[in-house]
């Protein structure tokens, strides 16, 4: 039987921002691992982006071996305390598990956090003496999932590596934009330390483009640039009373909460105003993390979706915890206007009624209004979390690098930019996707770049 | 860390300091600003650069003890160091050569009007000046200004230096003379958004391009939260990547207030929150 993850109780957690799930114990873990059916032809590690030998470090669990299990996955795999916590594997490793033909899968996200956390109390086991003769010098735009990830293979492999990140704090969406009870906050600063372990100089507060541009970069001896700036753009839905007081992108209001701490207001300065009834308008992984903060900073909180539960692109386990937690649902609804009250504040969400028609281009079924059938909310915070653009900042302020018309910079089949020795890769190349997906883009920059500075002359 | 190299009081409730931070210095233009975080539990605000120091890698900025964060911020002394300086930030202010121009600064807004009118005049502009404030030992850079400007008139609220009433009188004449037709060439305005919106609606008729920067609500200021969106010909753009400076014909004004006002509550609480807890 696959073991069941133990979590805070859901009337508990609803009141604290402490992590919902607690993982697995030694116990649970070993008999987890022992489900492990260790296929010769393992389909889970072609389920996964980064490719960890998934069934190697199952069976180092079931010998006890824990510290040898992380090992294993570090292999692959620069953030496994992380993958281990937000990855869907549901969609990826487990999906592909042999044993979902029989039963249940492996749980195989679990046993990745179980192996991951040995060393969160712990120092860092790899020290890594820096070396003092670099294979070469490469620079990396952006610290969130994609950018780290290259950073510490490019690092591994021998590589001096500068690791720039614009905000205070590094770690991209693990920092500003999961909430602490599904990723804590230190659990991104014992990867980090990881990183920065292997010998990777992460320096925050440079924004490139504008502290430095590329060429600045070239010119100070990177040999090679990884552009992995994300999709940060916050998507609004151009209706009439989006710019009214208590109307925030979904990046804003989880910005305020995770990375400013906003919820310890006013020990720490950053204010949020939040007030009343919350309304969060989206169906993605993003809008349940809004959504769970509302409802944990004290807020009657409902989730707006313009269809049903089936087409909600967030994950299965995050929307029954949600549900669990007594976050409410209003389905088949699109807003169409928000109502001021007489200081300028949303008071009001002005919505109409949907019903699925045929498939569209993403496959799922398109939603269209039933005339007439419009009708009132009363809500007094709004949360627009329908989607992110790629960061349109890096391309504006460097000439010669190419956009697509959708906002992605374009890349070769060696995701090189149209600049020479200039790459990009994760959200700024796809739109906005999962971590691990550009946790898989930063692995293959790193092989690429690599390949590319072997080729370079003079190497 | 960034450490504070020099302080003065240019007048009571504002203090220009200077910040060691060599990149934001060897980069910085007219028009773009920096976002600081003075401690570990601090907020990120905005600040436009005033000045810099390109050779000596130093920043100037000139804060209004105006919110908490500023008050704190004008609070530390030469040798102590703040957080994290991020920049410089926004598009700068595009410098052209028109022939002749006004530079309007109101208040605190005189800070980032000096940058401006400074490089407009190297660019071999005619630069007219015109610099308010509600009274007379509140109006700061002065003397800086008539170094950089061919024709400095100052307007204070009261009365106790120069013409007594606001920047706009003062421009109001000036387009007046100037006009049939106009010799002005552009209006670049800095200050409080009513003064900005006065401008706007006095240049309008004479259809002379008028320039305002604005000063909504930042977070991030990389262009990732929004929280800086205004209104511009009805269409959302953030200021803080777009801007922060904008055709004063375009900003809808009452938007940029509104959001203004977004936080004055908490503003309140956090000033009354005891000082030893933070």
């Amino acid at each position: 039987m696959r073991q069941k993850v133990r979590q805070q109780a859901a009337a508990e957690r609803r009141k604290n921002f402490n992590q919902v799930s607690l993982g697995l114990s030694d116990e649970q873990a070993r008999a987890e691992a022992k489900r492990c059916l260790q296929c010769k032809e393992a389909k889970c590690i072609a389920g996964c982006p980064v490719g960890i030998d998934i069934p190697a470090f199952i069976a180092l669990i079931v010998q006890g071996k824990r510290k040898e299990a992380l090992a294993k996955i570090k292999e692959k795999n620069n953030l496994p305390a992380v993958c281990g916590r937000v990855c869907p594997q549901e969609d990826q490793c487990e999906k592909t598990c042999i044993l979902n033909k029989k039963d249940a899968p492996i749980n195989i996200g679990a046993l990745e956090r179980y192996a991951a956390d040995y060393e969160l109390n712990r120092p860092a086991s790899e020290h890594r003496a820096l070396s003092t003769k670099y294979r070469g010098k490469v620079a990396v735009v952006g610290s969130g999932p994609a950018g780290l990830t290259a950073a510490a293979d490019l690092a591994k492999i021998g590589y001096q590596v500068l690791l720039f990140e614009s905000l205070h704090i590094a770690g991209g969406v693990l920092s500003y934009g999961i909430p602490e009870f599904r990723l804590p906050k230190a659990i991104v600063k014992t990867e980090l330390d990881y990183i920065r372990h292997l010998g990777v100089d992460i320096q925050v507060d440079v924004l490139i483009g504008c502290t430095f541009s590329l060429d600045d970069l070239f010119n100070q001896g990177a040999q090679a640039i990884f552009l992995a700036v994300g999709a940060g753009l916050p998507q609004f839905l151009g209706i009439p009373g989006e710019n009214l007081g208590r109307v925030y992108s979904a990046n804003e209001f989880l910005t305020r909460i995770n990375l400013m701490k906003a919820y310890f207001f006013p020990e720490y300065a950053t204010p949020l105003d939040i007030a009343g009834k919350v309304a969060v308008i989206g169906g993605g992984n993003v809008a349940f993390d809004c959504a769970r903060c509302a409802l944990r900073l004290g807020k009657d909180t409902e989730l707006i979706y313009r269809r049903t539960e089936k087409e909600m692109p967030a994950r299965g386990e995050e929307i029954e915890n949600a549900k669990a937690e007594g976050i409410k649902f209003r389905l088949l609804t699109q807003p169409i206007k928000i109502l001021s009250d007489e200081k300028g504040s949303a008071f009001a969400l002005e919505c109409i009624k949907m019903e699925l028609a045929e498939p569209d281009s993403s496959g799922r079924r398109r939603p269209i209004a039933v005339k007439g059938s419009n009708f009132k909310l009363g809500v007094d915070t709004i949360i627009i979390a329908v989607g992110q653009s790629p960061n349109p900042l890096i391309s504006r302020h460097t000439p010669g690098l190419v956009d697509n018309p959708d906002g992605t910079i374009r890349v070769d089949e060696h995701l090189m930019t149209s600049r020479r020795g200039v790459f990009a890769g994760g959200d700024i190349i796809t739109g906005a996707d999962t971590v691990i997906s550009a946790m898989g883009a930063g692995k293959r920059a790193a092989m690429e770049i690599d390949q590319y500075i072997k080729g370079s002359p003079g190497n | 860390m960034f450490k504070i190299t020099s302080k003065e009081r240019l007048a009571p409730g504002t203090v220009r300091i200077g910040l060691s931070a060599p990149q934001i210095a060897k980069k910085a233009c007219p028009g773009q600003f920096v976002v600081v975080i003075v401690d570990p539990k601090g907020e990120r605000i905005p600040l436009t650069l005033a000045d810099w120091h390109k050779e000596k890698g130093i920043i100037f900025l000139i804060i209004q003890e105006a919110g908490f964060s500023s008050r704190r911020l004008a609070a530390c002394n030469i040798g102590d160091a703040v957080e994290h300086v991020l920049g410089p930030l926004g598009q700068p202010t595009k410098i052209e050569n028109l022939g002749r121009l006004v530079c309007v600064g109101g208040g605190v807004g005189i800070a980032e009007v000096f940058p401006v009118a400074r490089a407009f005049k190297a660019a071999g502009n005619q630069v007219i000046g015109i610099i308010g404030a509600r009274t007379r030992e509140l109006l700061i850079l002065e003397n800086e200004l008539k170094q950089v400007c061919d024709e400095l008139q100052v307007a204070t609220d009261d009365g106790s230096f120069g013409r007594k009433g606001f920047v706009t009188d003062i421009l109001k004449d000036q387009l007046a003379i100037n006009h049939q037709p106009s010799t002005i060439n552009l209006v670049y305005a800095i200050g409080p958004p009513a003064m900005m919106r006065a401008i706007s609606e006095l240049t309008l008729p004479y259809k002379i391009k008028t320039i305002v920067s604005l000063n909504p609500i930042m977070l991030d200021a990389t262009g990732m939260c929004g929280a800086c969106r205004c209104l511009i010909e009805g269409k959302i753009k953030f200021a803080c990547v777009e801007g922060p400076d904008f055709d004063a014909h375009q900003v809808d004004f009452d938007d940029l207030q509104n959001r203004l006002n977004q936080f004055k509550g908490q503003e309140q609480r956090i000033i009354d929150f005891p000082k030893q807890i933070r």
